[in-house]
């Protein structure tokens, strides 16, 4: 059963890496730019779920949405202030200031909530579910972390390819002059795209925090980068892609840590997605483009 | 003087003479006590964080490839350095003889950390460089985390699982595991650091004015015809990489023995992060911008200190301004137009002091 467990836990761990990988590789399908500012946006998700379940004491579900709203609208304001000013301008500029904001973001939280570690209560008040006579253990958590994944893989998959705003998304990330010139507004497109990024990474970091409960202002980083790990291991800039680099993600560092000891445990992650991209250069779905001359 | 030599050796000059006169006017106002104790502090990590810009500078503005893991290098360069000081206690005499023993085997190990990381790393191209670049870094800082070293009087003894395994009579522990290096002789001051400094500078403008320079840089401007003029792509940017990870090796040691203890978490990614911030800022391929912006912006969060919790909140927005007023299309045009505007008004006065002059001259 050991193994059926850390497989169960593996799933549901890259279910989060999956949404919050969702953010990073559409931000980068579109913006070409690497958000660095996206994993502290999932502590900010967090913090907003905590005050307003704890200090404000509403129910959970009220917390998920006020985290999800405010998320939404601080990935707009920091795209209109920071990266906006910044179209057309080197990539690392871009990079830098994302950066910037990353710092911002968290230095804001350690001002407001300050650096001791918050106890997270669960948004899912349920019951863990007990399978075989008690020999497998499922918590609510893992079960509804895997659904919300799939719900909004299947939620986003219909919406860039059927409504007007997703082809226009997709236009946008193919070439943008010719959207532009095809009547597509390129700019609200680009904030639309943070938006949702944003407020995917605030329902990832209620899922993260119910799931490891401890809410620093530094709690965002680390998924953040397995998250952007998991994004290129799947191929950047692509939505599927984006959802199997997660999952094979948390996957690989349940097992690993379950395996071949806790300390080794990231070292593995990035070793896989070293030899990944040595195999393939692109990403396990991601499309390869040939340099024309 | 100055005049009668070509363009990139005047520049070079200037650059070296700049950090001579720094040195000095330092040197002077810490010796006149001048300066306050935790400026002191911060000479040595100024002269490392010099030293790993204008390292990183090569790899980011020289060849043009974005690294996220310079870091790593820097810890495989402290901890190698660490270790190789401590063996030579007892047996090199002179503090800045160890010192050097210590800095130079440090860029060795890191050379060698370089081409093991570099040959995989440039079959890639681009942001996917960047992320196995980051990648790198975090397992070297997680084999760090799990590295036992220990010397006793049969000799080093190294484990990767526990401080108990390493199977020691008596002797020390030297690197024990995530709590890092303790005990560590400060060998490292501020002549040494300068001195690091005008070796890296050396070295790095040698190579950039050199044949091999020129390849690098005309790999990085456009590599498809670079390759068809018969350039080894790959090798020239190998080249660079495994300079600067060198380069970063030695100024990880000279950090390190700053210090009397230090854990592998210091060079994480934020760390790498911070050495890129320095490179953007001075101006990417800018050398003597780099340098400018290491020293700056490493005392800057020590002069911010008065406003206390809020210095790192107003670093964040001072780097978000900086990088959106130095790259925003709209307000460069704007500040072209002030500048040309400035510049018109005193040219026209200067032709009026002119005119008024000649005037009088000409009307004789």
């Amino acid at each position: 059963m050991g193994f059926l467990t850390n497989l169960i836990n593996g799933i549901s761990l890259g279910s989060v890496y999956a949404i919050i990988a969702l953010g990073y590789t559409m931000v980068y399908g579109i913006a070409k730019m690497l958000n660095f500012a996206h994993g502290d946006v999932i502590m900010v998700g967090g913090y907003l779920c905590f005050i307003s379940m704890t200090n404000l004491g509403l129910p959970p579900l009220v917390g998920v949405l006020l985290a999800v709203v405010g998320c939404t609208c601080l990935g707009i304001v920091v795209e209109r202030l920071a990266y906006k000013p910044l179209r057309g301008a080197p990539s690392l500029a871009v990079l830098i200031t994302a950066i910037g904001v990353s710092y911002f973001l968290q230095n804001s939280a350690l001002l407001i909530w300050g650096a001791n570690p918050k106890a997270f209560t669960s948004v899912i008040p349920l019951p863990s579910v007990s399978l075989f006579d008690g020999q497998l253990v499922i918590s609510s958590v893992t079960i509804a972390t895997v659904l919300v994944a799939i719900a909004v893989m299947v939620g986003l998959t219909l919406f860039t390819s059927r409504t007007k705003m997703g082809k226009a998304m997709r236009a946008c990330s193919e070439d943008k002059g010719a959207a532009q010139l095809m009547g597509i507004n390129v700019n609200s497109t680009i904030s639309m795209v943070f938006a949702i990024g944003s407020g995917l990474a605030a329902i990832a970091g209620v899922l993260l925090c119910s799931a490891y409960p401890t809410l620093m202002p530094t709690t965002g980083s680390m998924p953040g980068i397995k998250a952007f790990t998991a994004a290129v291991l799947g191929g950047i800039g692509s939505i599927p892609g984006a959802a199997l680099g997660g999952v094979l993600l948390g996957i690989i560092e349940i097992f690993a840590k379950a395996y071949l000891g806790t300390q080794f445990a990231d070292a593995i992650v990035f070793a896989v997605l070293i030899v990944v991209l040595l195999i393939r250069p692109a990403g396990l779905l991601g499309k390869e483009i040939h340099e024309k001359v | 003087m100055l005049k009668n030599l070509n363009k990139t050796t005047r520049s070079n000059i200037i650059t070296y003479g700049i950090v001579i006169v720094a040195f000095v006017v330092m040197q002077g106002l810490a010796m006149a006590g001048a300066i306050s104790n935790s400026l002191v502090g911060l000479l040595v990590p100024i002269c490392a964080y010099i030293c790993l810009t204008i390292s990183l500078n090569l790899v980011v503005g020289i060849s043009g490839e974005l690294s996220l893991g310079h870091a790593g290098f820097m810890s495989v360069g402290a901890f190698c350095g660490l270790v190789v000081a401590a063996c030579c206690r007892g047996i090199v005499g002179s503090d800045i003889v160890r010192l050097t023993i210590a800095i130079l085997a440090a860029g060795a190990m890191a050379a060698v950390a370089g081409v093991i990381i570099g040959l995989p790393v440039m079959r890639l191209r681009g942001d996917y460089l960047a992320i196995v670049t980051l990648a790198f870094g975090e397992i070297i800082k997680n084999l760090l985390n799990n590295l036992y070293v220990g010397k006793d009087a049969s000799g080093l003894h190294f484990s990767m699982e526990s401080a108990n395994s390493l199977g020691m009579q008596g002797g020390t522990i030297l690197i024990n595991g995530p709590q890092g290096a303790t005990g560590i002789d400060k060998l490292s001051t501020f002549a040494s650091g300068f001195v690091l400094i005008l070796v890296t500078l050396t070295v790095v403008l040698n190579l950039i004015n050199s044949r091999t320079g020129r390849a690098i840089m005309a790999v990085r401007d456009n590599r498809i015809a670079a390759e068809s003029v018969g350039i080894n792509v790959t090798k020239y940017r190998l080249i660079a990489f495994v300079v600067s990870a060198a380069l970063a090796g030695m100024a990880g040691a000279l950090y390190a023995m700053n210090y009397s203890s230090i854990v592998p978490k210091k060079f994480d990614f934020n760390t790498s992060i911070l050495i890129l911030v320095f490179v953007v800022l001075g101006g990417m391929g800018n050398i003597r911008g780099g340098i400018v912006s290491a020293a700056l912006l490493t005392v800057l969060p020590e002069l911010l200190r008065f406003i206390g919790d809020y210095r790192m909140l107003i670093y964040a927005i001072v780097l978000i301004l900086v990088m959106i007023l130095s790259n925003n299309a709209a307000f460069q045009s704007r500040l072209t137009s002030l500048r040309e505007k400035v510049r018109r008004r005193s040219d026209d006065q200067a032709a009026l002091a002119v005119d008024s002059q000649s005037g009088g001259a000409s009307h004789e």
